[in-house]
């Protein structure tokens, strides 16, 4: 069972009268669910969106699987999604992110045994004055090196 | 020769807040804006020459006299989904000046006889939704935005809508089939947004850009404006350049500037002194310039529609003499594949065996006849699609199989790149 906390609730509530039309409010409330359910979206989750909206599940299922930022499985603490489009990828991004794999001992999409990390290759960040480009969580990380990203890696506890 | 219209105060921090802002003039051009008649404003941005700053280049006064000349509820939408691939201005502009959008908006907003916007911006953007939130939240409390701005009865809101990871949200019909709370699904055209939109109402989507722009052309006046660029090509334009040159970044040059010279004297030159080899011109969506080409090229609509390729959305990428441009093509046909919505069979299956046909050569397993094939899938992709996705995969494939077709028939006979080893 998945419930959003207090606070997720009242975006949620938010969320619906912000916008013209109560469906605007799914991709807010999709992101606030991945805030407090480690990183993704389970089916769970959908469930309770539904209820808390009165937004059809199949409806909330077909929102979450369209936008590539909303995760299907759990996800490491930090999401390390490395840029792999074409001016990154002219400065080593998929040299860079397959090295990373291998030293965190994992595949793209999986989650690093301590649950520290998941890496994935993405589309251009818009970002591509400083390829290669990788955003973390939130955060931007420019013009990185396989140096550069071991000092992040130790860095993110 | 920069021409710093848009981008003279990017460099300074204050800026960014309200006070910086309105001690270099802004919000000046609002209050001049309210002095006159909406009609007049779309008719001075019509003379001005402004063309759209997001890819398709139509003119923006023009797109504004679609809608219906009746007291219809109207929505103004901002496109700021920024996804094509080597594009970045937007978000510059965004997170530099971001009460120069909130001023563009307002001042379009009255000129369409809007009272009712939203910027929506791409969902990894989220510096640019914090600082957005921030300054309009500032534009509230000082009376910019609500209701009666400035004592002129002109009502305004505007609100941010983060998206969450969709190219083809960046469409304008794709964008408002998001901001309803849909798949970001493109929808077939007409009815046109300006007559049936957002929540079916009349909409009028312009790129950040051409917002912003807006602001100069009602403080300089259609000439004033036309001063910098050419005929067709009127105004200044902010060009992302990445790739191999010394000094990528954001540059805002007069619209007919020397792609050359944007080359050397902005970018700093050519990376490590190398040779340049080709150029994509306008994201990876245009067609690709030889090295030949690019010395005769000029940054401006026409010109590099006569070169076959286009200005799109000024996202200039620079590549030297070491790239590989079969690999380039993967990576642009593995974006478009993976983009596609799938609801057009020629996109969706074209953009499919595109890709899989470069990574074919790529991985050493090419055949002569692969190259034809390549232009065949391409040729029978264009116009036939409800949006122009399927057509921003098959023109660079095609223009880099015309101009760099060497390159492949080398990696299918040798099973290796003809740059790398
Ligand atoms: C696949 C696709 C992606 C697009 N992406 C963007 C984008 O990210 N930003 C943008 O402003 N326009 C984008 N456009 C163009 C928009 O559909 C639309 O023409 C534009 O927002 C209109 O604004 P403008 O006239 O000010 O350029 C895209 C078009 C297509 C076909
Ligand atoms: S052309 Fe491609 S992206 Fe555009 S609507 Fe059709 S399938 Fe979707
Ligand atoms: S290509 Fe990587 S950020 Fe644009």
């Amino acid at each position: 069972m998945f419930e959003l906390s207090p606070e997720g609730k009242e975006l949620v509530k938010k969320e619906l009268a912000r916008y013209e039309d109560k469906y605007s409010a799914i991709i807010p409330s999709l992101y606030q669910i991945q805030k407090e359910n480690e990183g993704w979206v389970s089916p769970e989750a959908v469930d309770h969106l539904s209820e808390l909206t009165g937004i059809p599940h199949s409806h909330i299922n077909e929102v979450l699987k369209f936008y590539t930022m909303f995760n299907l499985k759990p996800t490491g603490k930090y999401h390390i999604q490395v840029c792999c489009n074409i001016t990154c990828s002219m400065f080593q991004a998929r040299e860079l992110t397959d090295d990373l794999c291998q030293k965190l001992g994992i595949k793209e999409g999986e989650v690093s045994e301590d649950g520290r990390f998941t890496v994935s290759r993405v589309e251009c960040l818009g970002s591509c004055d400083n390829a290669p480009a990788v955003q973390v969580n939130e955060t931007y990380h420019d013009n990185m090196t396989p140096e550069k990203m071991d000092t992040l890696i130790s860095e993110l506890k | 020769m920069e021409a710093k219209l848009l981008s003279e105060h990017y460099s300074d921090d204050s800026y960014i807040g309200l006070e910086g802002y309105k001690s270099k003039g802004g919000y000046a051009e609002l209050k001049t804006a309210f002095k006159m008649k909406p009609e007049e404003i779309i008719e001075v941005v019509k003379q001005s020459g402004l063309r759209g700053r997001g890819g398709a280049g139509f003119p923006t006064g023009v797109k504004w006299g679609f809608l219906p000349k009746n007291g219809e509820p109207r929505y103004l939408l901002c496109n700021a989904d920024e996804g094509e691939p080597g594009t970045f201005k937007d978000r510059v502009m965004m997170e530099r000046a971001p009460h120069q959008l909130i001023e563009g908006m307002i001042i379009s907003g009255f000129a369409v006889g809007s009272h009712k916007a939203y910027i929506y911006v791409r969902g990894e953007y989220m510096d640019s939704v914090r600082i957005l939130e921030k300054a309009i939240q500032e534009a509230y409390a000082a009376g910019y935005l609500g209701k009666n701005i400035l004592g002129s009865g002109f009502d305004f809101d505007l609100d941010v809508y983060r998206g969450a990871g969709a190219y083809i949200c960046g469409e304008e019909t794709g964008m408002i089939s998001s901001l309803e709370g849909k798949k970001g699904q493109p929808k077939l055209k007409p009815p046109f947004p300006a007559i049936q939109g957002y929540l079916k109402k009349p909409t009028i989507v312009n790129n950040v850009e051409t917002l912003a722009a807006v602001k100069y052309i009602i403080r300089d006046g259609a000439e004033g404006y036309r001063k910098y660029g050419t005929e067709k090509s009127a105004g200044t334009k902010l060009f992302s350049v990445s790739g191999d040159v010394n000094k990528p970044g954001v540059y805002e040059v007069p619209l007919g500037y020397s792609l050359m010279d944007l080359i050397n004297n902005e970018c700093g030159g050519m990376r490590e002194g190398r040779k340049l080899k080709a150029v994509i011109p306008g994201g990876s969506s245009a067609p690709v310039l030889t090295a030949e080409e690019t010395g005769r090229a000029t940054m401006d609509y026409e010109c590099l529609a006569e070169m076959g390729s286009m200005l799109g959305s000024g996202a200039v990428i620079i590549i030297d003499e070491t790239r590989c441009m079969v690999d380039m093509l993967k990576v642009i046909l593995h974006f478009y594949h993976h983009e596609s919505c799938g609801q057009c069979t020629p996109c969706r299956e074209g953009t499919g065996w595109l890709e899989k046909i470069v990574r074919s050569i790529v991985d050493g397993n090419g055949r002569l006849q692969d190259i034809d094939l390549l232009n065949r899938v391409a040729e029978n992709m264009k116009g036939r699609t409800i949006c122009a996705l399927s057509d921003a995969a098959a023109l660079p494939t095609m223009s880099f199989i015309q101009k760099f077709r060497e390159e492949f028939e080398f990696f299918i006979r040798e099973g290796r790149s003809q740059v790398k080893g």
